[in-house]
Order: C-alpha cells, then structure tokens, then sequence
C-alpha cells in the first residue's frame, strides 16, 4: 500500500446558504481545493452527502458535482453513511490511492439542511436511525443522544451542567474562524439557561443544522513534489462500526464504534493517544464529545469530563478539542462535516488558522466523524510533513 | 401512508414477537435473521411477555414529523425480563414521575395518525403496571 497525504484544501463557510444550491457549493469548495493542489484534472471524485434525496429531490451527486465543475469523463459517487458520510468520503479516496489504482481523488463533502423548514430536516436526519424502531417511536436524533446523556449523568453522578466545559470551547474557537457558522461566545450561565430541546438535551449542547461544502485533494505521497499545495500526511483513516440502535448495545455508554475505528488507526499510525497533540471530535451534542473521549482512549470511562477539566481542551490545553469551533460552532453540514474536521486538522497542521486558535503543537492531529448515535465511526490521523 | 409497513410489522408492533436462535438460544429483538452471537440462520418467533424496567429515558420537548403535536411525551429504553432492551414512548405516566429503574409493561396504544382523514396507527408503549404488587417499589 502507498502512503497517502493531503496537497489541496476548499471550503465555503457553513451558513444558512439559501442563495446557493448544492451544486454551487460543492463545485466551490472543490474547484478552491483543485486550486490549492495546482491540479487541473482528477482521475476521481468522492462525494460525501447524506440527505440529497430527501431535501433537495436530488440523488446522483457525483454525476452532478463532476459535470458542473468541468470534469467531464471523469467518475464520480456518492458516499452515504449519515453523519460520517464526509471522511466515509475521504476513506475511499484513502483506499483507491493507497491501492494504487488512482493517483489524485477529490473529495468533496456536501449538504443543505435548509432547503426545507427545520422539521422535515430534523425529520430526515432521523433516517440515520432504524426506521422501523428507533424512528418510528417518535424518537429523533437529539432523542437518541439525550437517552445517553440521561443514563451517563444517572451511572456517573454528574450535574448537567458540568456538561458546559463542551460547548462553551468550541463557541470560543469559532470566533475566529471566519468560515464558522456561530461566531459568538456563550457563557456556563448561558447553557444553565438554554432551552430544553429532549431532557436531557439543550439547545447549547446540541450542534446547528446548516449547509455547507469542504474539499480536499488525496494524493500519493511519493509524487507530493507535483502539487502547488502544502503536503500534510494521512496516516490512518479507519473505520469501525456497532450495531445501528443503540438499544441493541449491551452498554450503550461504551462506543464499540469508536473504540473498534481508533484502535485500527492507532495500530496503523504505530501511535497511541499521548501522541496527539489535537483533536477535532464529533461533538453534534456534548455526551457525543464526552462518550468518544472515553472510548477513543483519552479519558477513562465516565471521567470525561475531569479528563476536560484537568487536562485542558482550550487552545493552550494539554488536548485542544474542536479548535476551528467544531460541530456546535462552526456549524453541522451532516455530510461535509467530515471533511470539514480533515480540513480544519490539516490547516492546523500547515499551521494557516488564525493566530488565536493556532495550537501550539501542530505535529499530529486526529480527527473522528461519527454517523448516526455511533454506529459508523471513521478516526483519520493526520501528521504535519516537516 | 406506509401501511405495507405496519402490516409487516404487526407481531412486532402488536405482540412484541422477536427471535430465538435454535442452536444458541439467543434472543433478539427487532427479529433477527441471523443470530447476533453464534451466526446461525436457524430461528424461530419467540414472543416476550412485555414486562421491564427503565435503563434511560428522555422528555421529548420539540418532536417532528408525525409527532409534532404530540410533545412534550417520554421515550424510553427498557429492559425486558428476557434480557432485550428495547426502545418504546412511555404512557400512563406524568412527565415527573419517570425515574431510571421503574417497572413498566407493555400496552396497545396509538403511535400516531396519518392526518385527520387517515388510519390510526397502533403499536407498543410500556406504563407503570396496573396491578399494586407489580408496581410495589423495592
């Protein structure tokens, strides 16, 4: 297998983009990555997107991504795995250049929640969970992580707000990242306040429905010398998967997921955590952040959240979580998220965020996109190329 | 209207009918057709008496879809007797009087309705048990 690194990056900021459709968006964002790489043609796209279909009437992206950015001929597929179907994206651009069979793959990471109102958004996000018994209980997306949430604070005795530590960094972060949807702070008051959306539940906790499209350019490393753009080095980009509900998991506390997708890409990088020096976790809600702590090895279980306390999750922590806002700030295009976290790991890594949210040790990065409450869960290791 | 659907489902939704594995012995619920442990092919419907208790819950405040109108309403998972956890609204009960660990039990009651003019779907929900010796608090 060849070794495979980063040399293009595109995004749009994550909005409410009611002006631009999908196409546009996705064609931006990797038309800007193309550009970055200093590559006018590519022998295949990868497009992550989960609800197409079932909020814009639009199935066969990648025939329409490659047709609009003037990449006639070339191949080009959706990827789906709901919330993970962005670095799911960027797994098969890994595996077909590893393999050798392509030598530069754009993926392109694309949603538009706002196409419809909110309620057939939040609607459609709910597919991601078995339609015929999670779903059809009344129970949506934010229900399911809140059943979580509610059994975490019942086994490890804490109070909902410590909870806070989560989401008032990633709003911290955000302000300084232009691309961010919620460029604002909130405060620990702020979140003791916030509405209950499914106790245990808040709005503060829970990550923004927005549009948006992140790209980048998969290259082998040995011909990175042929690209305009900065290399960063991909060295794991695993997958792990547990059963789709979480009521079949004998402890649904305990990300079988993200322990199986980590311990693959620690095994493959030849690194274990005390070698990460950031890390851009899935926090669509904050048990999410505290729940993949645990499992992907950093906190033990149940002390997340002195793990965040003790250690430091800010810029200038021992492990800054979400250091471009993450999902809860920069905003959730389920499908481009993905690629947003590569994206963001890797500017970190060429060391081109804004001063604020540079960490100050940029040497390796691991980024996790996890799709539905846990069921697939892609962790890449990402490393700087001195 | 997904009435194929609910006729599908109507041992699962009505009887809570799932699975046994005949060469394990393995429960499963929804119905497997092959066995999560031991991977046999070979099962047969098993039908759970429809008694537990609460694992997790959470209050649904904002809902969408089917059951906009229906919030605020709890979602539970619930331990079966049998050693299945299930996912299942709670009925017969007020908001604060849900707690983790109470004994619950199965009932018939409306999902929701396809619109004013449509059928009315049925399905299970878990309530405290009617009967005082089964519902006595340990």
């Amino acid at each position: 297998m060849r070794k495979v690194a980063i040399v293009g990056l595109g995004q749009t900021p994550v909005r409410e983009h009611w002006g631009n459709n999908l196409r546009d968006l996705a064609v931006t964002a990797l038309r800007d990555a193309m550009e970055d790489a200093g590559v006018e043609t590519l022998d295949g796209v990868c497009v992550g997107n989960m609800l197409s279909g079932a909020l814009s009437e639009q199935e066969h992206l990648g025939s329409l991504i490659v047709d609009y950015a003037g990449l006639d001929g070339v191949e080009g597929m959706k990827i789906e795995a709901a919330c993970g179907s962005g670095a799911a994206a960027i797994r098969m651009a890994v595996k077909a250049v590893a393999s050798g069979l392509m030598d530069k793959v754009g993926v392109v990471g694309v949603e538009k929640l706002t196409e419809m109102s909110g309620n057939f958004s939040t609607t459609a996000l709910a597919t991601a969970a078995d339609a015929d018994y999670e779903s059809t209980m009344g129970l949506n997306f934010v229900g399911i992580n809140a059943l979580l949430m509610c059994r975490y604070l019942h086994e490890y005795k804490y109070d909902k707000n410590d909870f806070s530590i989560f989401p008032v960094n990633a709003h911290q972060n955000a302000v300084h990242n232009f691309h961010a949807m919620f460029r604002h702070k909130i405060t620990h008051e702020q979140y003791a306040e916030s509405k209950m959306i499914a106790y245990p539940i808040n709005l503060l906790d829970s990550s923004p429905i927005a549009d948006g499209a992140a790209s980048v350019i998969v290259v082998a490393q040995e011909n990175v010398g042929q690209y305009a753009g900065k290399p960063v080095s991909i060295l794991a980009c695993e997958v792990g998967t547990d059963t789709i509900a979480v009521d079949n998991r004998e402890d649904p506390l305990w990300l079988k997921g993200v322990e199986r997708s980590v311990k693959k890409a620690y095994h493959v990088s030849g690194l274990s955590p005390k070698d990460i020096d950031f890390f851009e976790v899935h926090d669509a809600f904050s048990i999410m952040t505290a729940l993949s702590l645990e499992a992907s090895g950093f906190a033990e279980k149940g002390r997340a959240i002195e793990f965040a306390e003790k250690r430091g999750i800010d810029i200038q922590g021992g492990l800054p979580l979400s250091t471009c806002g993450g999902l809860k700030g920069r905003g959730h295009p389920v499908g481009a998220t993905g690629v947003y976290q590569v994206l963001e790991a890797a500017q970190q890594l060429r060391g081109t965020v804004s001063e604020q949210i540079r960490v100050p040790k940029n040497d390796i990065a691991l980024a996790q996109n996890i799709g539905g409450s846990g069921a697939t869960v892609i962790t890449t290791i990402l490393k700087k190329i001195a | 209207m997904d009435i194929p659907r609910y006729w599908r489902l109507k041992n699962q939704r009505y009887k809570l009918q799932g699975r046994k594995c005949q060469d394990c012995g393995t429960l499963s619920f929804p119905p497997r057709i092959v066995c999560q442990k031991c991977k046999s092919r070979q099962t047969e419907p098993f039908q759970f008496k429809g008694k537990g208790s609460l694992y997790s819950y959470t209050i649904i405040f904002q809902a969408s879809g089917k059951f906009e109108n229906s919030a605020p309403y709890i979602v539970g998972l619930i331990d079966l007797e049998e050693g299945i956890r299930i996912t299942a609204q709670l009925t017969d009960i007020k908001l604060e009087e849900v707690r983790i660990g109470m004994r619950l039990e199965m009932v018939t009651r409306q999902i929701y309705e396809d619109g004013p003019r449509g059928p009315i779907l049925y399905g299970y929900k878990f309530r405290p048990p009617l009967l005082k010796t089964a519902g006595r608090m340990e």
